[in-house]
């Protein structure tokens, strides 16, 4: 089972943090790898908050390649952050050319351009480098969005922690991601590592759905070009999220009706009941199964938690205004709050979204049971 | 054989029997039950006759000493004529109070399918395809939950297995409807395994009264919502006006049976009906019509149905009203909605056909569809022509994986229902067979033979048992209208047995469920969790190849 961490926080955070937290958590992973996803950035990309950073892994022909295709569509970089890769790759971990975190400037036709519009082509960017890439192998891309970095490898993650130098304070950000990986593919593939991430939504997931084919079946079908990859079957999360939010307009308290909804008892009883009985039946197709405890992060950086029906995984969030900390399992939230008040953890059950808005003033837990707040 | 006998083409002995009626003298009390219950009369009292051969070792008289004696007994034969041939029923056996009766399949072929067409009349029956096996059979759940997802509890989890039947829009035209109030297509929430047509005048009356019963005690006292079709025979007019309606699924066919009783009790009606099926065509018979042989025909058949009495009714292969196929099912659909104030969801029955997609294609843009039932080549009937039964059709597996396939590429997977049916548990594996077509992408299955077997003791099986479902003289009383054999079914007992059947049902469908990981939701299209050790299988229904 994975174990899963995420930091809200009013200062920037070192993502060393999250990492030791998921090694004080390690009984849960494998070291088959760490996923991290930082963002509201502190650091040099604190002054720029628009441009797109681009993270992923590339060899030296693939750099080549990306740069001729970058400038070719008018990109122009406006500021890296190198990552000192030491010459002695410790065990486990593989051998990279370079881990690219680069923010671009805008192309300049893309100027007048309207918001949907940007982030579309952004969309169709990434995935264009992450098809250029796949047949060397050469060209991995976990993100291509402002204000946010993604950081993916292979290995124990304390160990890829200090190989990479997280440390850094260029990489200090406001919320953090992490998730050290229990392999349960078939293969270890770093685009099956969480997070996953898709126009500014992102989710990690610590368990196994098991509806996960005839999910993936049906968001492939809802014309949306980045509802793709699907190396794992916890990737489907962050796509109904989206879809969820730009496709359906409905809030995050809607997350739990979607992947879980409620059984006709209940819904019967609900106030908004029978918006709820058209919700489940035409979104049946995204009902999760098995264990599942899901961490989310919006595009506003409202940060949350919720878990599967019949809530077969731990998570818990705790933490005090200006710092949350959501974790797989108590020993990470102790590690980094260990001065929290431990009375006001919250354990999210088989109904509840635990929610900290970007705010961090404190923990919302929304309940299936209570009123939608619906568009009229 | 006497040699004056005349021996015609089709003159058979015993030999040439499917079945031979064995029979024990030594244990026989002659009481007669046996040839009393015979539904084809194959057997009969005979006198038959006996020599002994009597010595007389008495030397000392003089004159005639010994010779044969020629006597006579009574016994049980067997008649040989293609009119009488026993179907291998036993209910001989069943009613011998000594256990000397009985019949045995024969060893060979048999001699009588090629003389059963006397007067050029081609073979007709009832029953099945006399096929054992089948694809589903085969299929294995293979993706058990072991460490990472543990497997659930199908004793004490909660489960959520319910199906819905009814069009449904994408979630974003259902939210602007729901907005605007305008029409959203009904749907039905039902259990996903549906008793399918199987129509009054078919089946008995108390066969019929025991369904509707069982039906009711499911959906009121265990909360199953269960649902049965009608088949093509109208509905008796106080279970149309009663509230037990909603249970029941309206068929209308091509000979349009029972629908003038429908459509007058329309404004009497308490609910409404789960649904309209129009049965475009059905597995048994793919592209004939609906048959009710004229031994059924009797006068409360011929009330309810609006027919004279004793003629057969056969209905045309096709909706004669119509002008073509499309606009049959358009038209239809469309008058049925406005029967009921689009209130009740309308979809089409065909039969299991390589044309399976450009109906379903039709249908995807007919936004009155509420989802496509698809009859396999195994579907069984109370009368077809056997060459209909034995060789027409589509196997239902490939032609169901074909459409859901297909609408998982228009990405309608979630919008139209499709509901599967045709010799679904005909082994006996009916959980199995269903959830493996769920998995391929059935919403739920219709099942008519496992429910006569398992309700009310049906005979028939895959090797030609029986079969005389058309002939109205069925010995257990399901399919026949003669009230001295009905009133072998007590209606109770067939509602008690379906109970047991669904119940038993349901638990067999979470243990195949649970640990695979599934409790939410029913696992429509599923399929990687199956497999078969069949590569050509394997690939024909993109599943996985296992050994």
């Amino acid at each position: 089972m994975c174990r899963l961490i995420a930091i809200t926080s009013d200062t920037p955070v070192s993502p060393m943090a999250a990492v030791r937290a998921l090694d004080v958590m390690r009984e849960g992973h494998d070291g088959s790898g760490v996923g991290l996803m930082l963002r509201d950035l502190g650091g040099p990309f604190e002054e720029m908050k628009d441009a797109p950073i681009l993270s992923g892994i590339f060899t030296e022909a693939g750099i080549r390649k990306l740069d001729s295709f970058m400038i070719n569509l008018g990109f122009l970089t406006k500021y890296k952050i190198s990552i000192k890769i030491p010459k002695q790759t410790p065990p486990g971990i593989p051998r990279r050319d370079m881990y690219l975190i680069r923010a671009y400037e805008y192309p300049e036709d893309w100027e007048d351009l309207s918001g949907a519009e940007k982030t579309a082509r952004l969309l169709r960017v990434r995935l264009d480098l992450r098809e250029m890439g796949r047949s060397e192998n050469d060209m991995i891309v976990f993100s291509f969005w402002p204000d946010t970095i993604m950081i993916k490898e292979i290995g124990d993650p304390l160990a890829v922690g200090k190989y990479l130098g997280l440390d850094n304070e260029r990489l200090h950000a406001r919320v953090i991601m992490g998730q050290g990986r229990q392999n349960t593919n078939y293969a270890i593939d770093l685009y099956a590592c969480h997070p996953f991430f898709i126009e500014g939504y992102s989710t990690m997931t610590n368990g196994e759905n098991t509806a996960f084919v005839p999910i993936r079946e049906y968001l492939e079908g809802r014309g949306e070009p980045g509802y793709t990859g699907f190396f794992s079957d916890s990737e489907v999360f962050v796509h109904i999220l989206h879809y969820m939010h730009t496709h359906l307009g409905l809030g995050l308290p809607a997350y739990k009706h979607l992947i879980t909804p409620l059984q006709e008892s209940d819904m019967e009883a609900h106030p908004d009941g029978e918006f709820l009985y058209h919700l489940k039946r035409t979104c049946r197709k995204l009902i999760i199964d098995g264990p599942n405890c899901v961490i989310g992060v919006l595009p506003d950086n409202t940060m949350f938690m919720a878990q599967d029906r019949k809530k077969l995984r731990p998570g818990v969030v705790g933490g005090k205004p200006g710092m949350y900390v959501f974790s797989s399992e108590v020993c990470g939230l102790d590690y980094l709050l260990p001065d929290r008040n431990k009375q006001y953890d919250l354990e999210p059950m088989h109904l509840d979204t635990a929610i900290v808005v970007p705010d961090r003033r404190e923990v919302t837990l929304c309940r299936q049971t209570e009123p939608l707040d619906l568009p009229h | 054989m006497q040699t004056d006998g005349a021996i015609g083409p089709s003159t058979l002995s015993l030999k040439d029997l499917p079945w031979q009626i064995l029979w024990d003298k030594e244990r026989c009390t002659l009481c007669g039950r046996c040839t009393a219950v015979c539904p084809v009369g194959a057997i009969e009292l005979k006198v038959f006759r006996k020599r002994a051969v009597n010595v007389d070792v008495d030397f000392s008289k003089p004159g005639k000493r010994g010779g044969n004696v020629f006597g006579t007994f009574y016994g049980i034969h067997q008649r040989t004529s293609p009119a009488f041939a026993c179907v291998g029923c036993a209910m001989c056996t069943l009613a011998c109070p000594n256990d000397c009766i009985g019949p045995v399949a024969a060893d060979e072929a048999d001699k009588l399918r090629f003389h059963i067409n006397q007067g050029g009349q081609a073979e007709r029956r009832g029953g099945r395809r006399n096929d054992p096996g089948g694809i589903l059979d085969r299929i294995q759940f293979t993706r058990i939950s072991m460490l990472t997802d543990p497997a659930l509890d199908a004793g004490r989890h909660e489960f959520e297995l319910t199906t819905l039947l009814g069009r449904i829009y994408p979630p974003e035209k259902n939210m602007e409807m729901l907005r605007e109030n305008g029409w959203i297509p009904p749907v039905r929430e039902i259990y996903p395994l549906i008793i399918g047509g199987m129509s009054f005048g078919a089946l008995s009356p108390t066969m019929w009264e025991g369904l509707q019963l069982g039906v009711t005690y499911l959906n009121e006292e265990l909360g199953m919502p269960v649902r049965i079709s009608t088949g093509e025979g109208g509905c008796p007019p106080r279970l149309l006006r009663s509230r037990f309606l909603r249970y029941v699924i309206l068929q209308i066919a091509s000979g349009y049976f029972g629908w003038d009783e429908i459509i007058h009790a329309i404004p009497e009606m308490k609910v409404d009906p789960c649904a309209i099926e129009i049965k475009y065509g059905q597995g048994a018979k793919p592209g004939d019509g609906g048959l009710l042989m004229w031994h059924k025909v009797n006068k409360l058949i011929a009330a309810i149905r609006g027919v004279p009495e004793g003629v057969s009714l056969p209905s045309p292969p096709t909706h004669q009203t119509k002008y073509s196929i499309e606009e049959a099912v358009a038209k239809m659909i469309q008058s049925m909605y406005m029967a009921w104030g689009f209130r009740v969801p309308v979809y089409p029955k065909i039969s299991g056909t390589s044309t399976a997609l450009s109906v379903l294609n039709n249908l995807s843009r007919n936004p009155y569809a509420a989802g496509l039932a698809i009859d396999g080549e195994d579907g069984g009937t109370g009368a077809a022509y056997n060459v209909s039964m034995n060789h027409m059709g589509h196997p239902i597996a490939s032609c169901l994986r074909d459409c859901y396939r297909n609408l998982v590429s228009l990405g309608q997977q979630n919008e139209i229902p499709l509901f599967a049916g045709g010799g679904i548990g005909k082994s006996g594996n009916l959980a199995a067979n269903a959830a493996a077509l769920i998995m391929l992408g059935a919403s739920g299955i219709q099942v008519g033979k496992i429910v006569m077997q398992a309700a009310a003791g049906c005979l028939g099986s895959e090797t030609k048992r029986c079969n005389i479902c058309n002939i109205g003289r069925c010995p257990k009383g399901i399919t026949s209208q003669d009230p001295r054999l009905y009133r072998r079914l007590d209606p109770e007992d067939v509602a008690g047995r379906l109970v047991d059947m669904f119940v038993s049902f349901d638990t067999e469908l979470r243990k195949i469920v649970a640990p695979l990981g599934r409790s939410t939701s029913l696992p429509i299209g599923m399929s990687d969790a199956l497999g078969i050790n069949d590569k050509d299988a394997a690939d024909r229904l993109d599943i996985r190849y296992v050994v």
